[in-house]
């Protein structure tokens, strides 16, 4: 049994650590999917903003990131804008980023704000 | 820039296309390595796995050209190449901070290689030969009467919000992805069928979501590009 185990250990860690290699730090997914339009300072001042309808999330704005839950931060990163009844311009990122790498973007965004909401 | 195993697989891809191509051909995968072509754009795949490798693309992926680009574009764009990408191949190496929001810094930006027609003629044949990923467009079906009539803006502005990293014309819409009004006589139908059906089937860390749309609204998506290819834009 203990050789079984043994073995199964083997040939899972080369395969997690493949897994956690992969993932990419919240800091670069961020600098890489969502500066271009909520900006190098997380401001909302992003590259493509000049003709948008809607303008993008101030993420530094601590009053207004209050108002969101980290769920709700997590299902506007993952399904987009629309299932949060927001705006299309921001899409959703289900098939760019793991449920693990949004939880830590959620948590990246609490950083940015400097601010806190969890329970709401 | 090109690692020794990157020139061997080039070497080994160019030896082996000679034997099939045709004189034309040949001559382009000669002038690919002759141009130095490797040090901006991949000519074997796969497209980068990771974001280090990502920051680190200078030009297009050129290992499926001849699945994604119109051969008669190539070889007029070739010999006046004009940016398709406002804001360079990644734009994260290519803005700056501005008043009102970031800018394109382009100081950094750097001109493509202008050929001669002879030399473009022969790499546009050349690279129509490099084919990967035929897989992701041979049961592509483009439908070009799946017209989206007056309401193809619509849709690509508002709707899907394409327009955010798109421009549809020059000055009007985003900057972080290739400009779209040119796209139709770029690209060929299929890849841009199969490219928004899924963005990361090619290019798997791409800055571009998938936003999961129906075929219908692909197709409708496909036409109004082409449409916006048909008028002249004064640039």
């Amino acid at each position: 049994m203990n050789n079984y185990c043994f073995i199964i250990i083997l040939i899972m860690t080369p395969l997690l650590q493949i897994s956690s290699a992969n993932a990419e730090s919240a800091k670069d997914n961020y600098r890489t999917y969502c500066m271009q339009c909520h900006g190098m300072a997380g401001q909302g001042m992003g590259l493509n903003i000049q003709d948008m309808s809607v303008q993008p999330r101030d993420h530094t704005d601590t009053k207004a990131m209050s108002t969101r839950t980290d769920s709700e931060l997590f299902k506007v990163i993952k399904e987009g804008g629309i299932a949060i009844s927001k705006s299309s311009l921001m899409p959703p990122w289900a098939d760019t980023f793991t449920d693990s790498e949004i939880h830590e973007l959620v948590k990246h965004l609490r950083k940015l704000c400097q601010c806190d909401n969890q329970t709401k | 820039m090109t690692t020794p195993l990157g020139k061997w697989l080039l070497l080994t891809l160019a030896v082996f296309s000679l034997v099939t191509a045709s004189p034309a051909q040949a001559d382009g995968l000669g002038l690919l390595n002759k141009h130095n072509c490797s040090s901006c754009h991949a000519l074997t795949g796969p497209a980068p796995s990771t974001l280090a490798a990502l920051w680190q693309r200078k030009g297009p992926d050129l290992f499926y050209a001849g699945n994604k680009y119109r051969q008669e574009w190539l070889e007029t764009w070739l010999q006046n190449p004009k940016r398709i990408r406002p804001a360079g191949m990644f734009y994260m190496n290519h803005i700056k901070p501005g008043p009102k929001r970031n800018m394109v810094d382009t100081s950094s930006l750097s001109q493509h290689l202008q050929l001669n027609s002879s030399d473009a003629k022969s790499i546009a044949a050349a690279l129509t030969t490099l084919k990967e990923n035929t897989s992701l467009i041979q049961n592509e079906k483009h439908n070009s009467k799946l017209s989206p009539g007056p309401l193809g803006e619509m849709m690509f502005d508002k709707i899907f919000g394409c327009m955010a990293c798109h421009q549809i014309e020059p000055g009007f819409g985003g900057l972080s992805g290739p400009e779209v009004y040119t796209a139709g006589t770029r690209l060929k139908a299929e890849f841009m069928l199969s490219y928004i059906r899924s963005p990361q089937a090619w290019d798997a860390k791409v800055w571009m979501p998938n936003a999961h749309l129906p075929d219908n609204n692909i197709q409708k998506l496909v036409n109004y590009i082409i449409n916006l290819s048909k008028k002249s834009y004064d640039e």
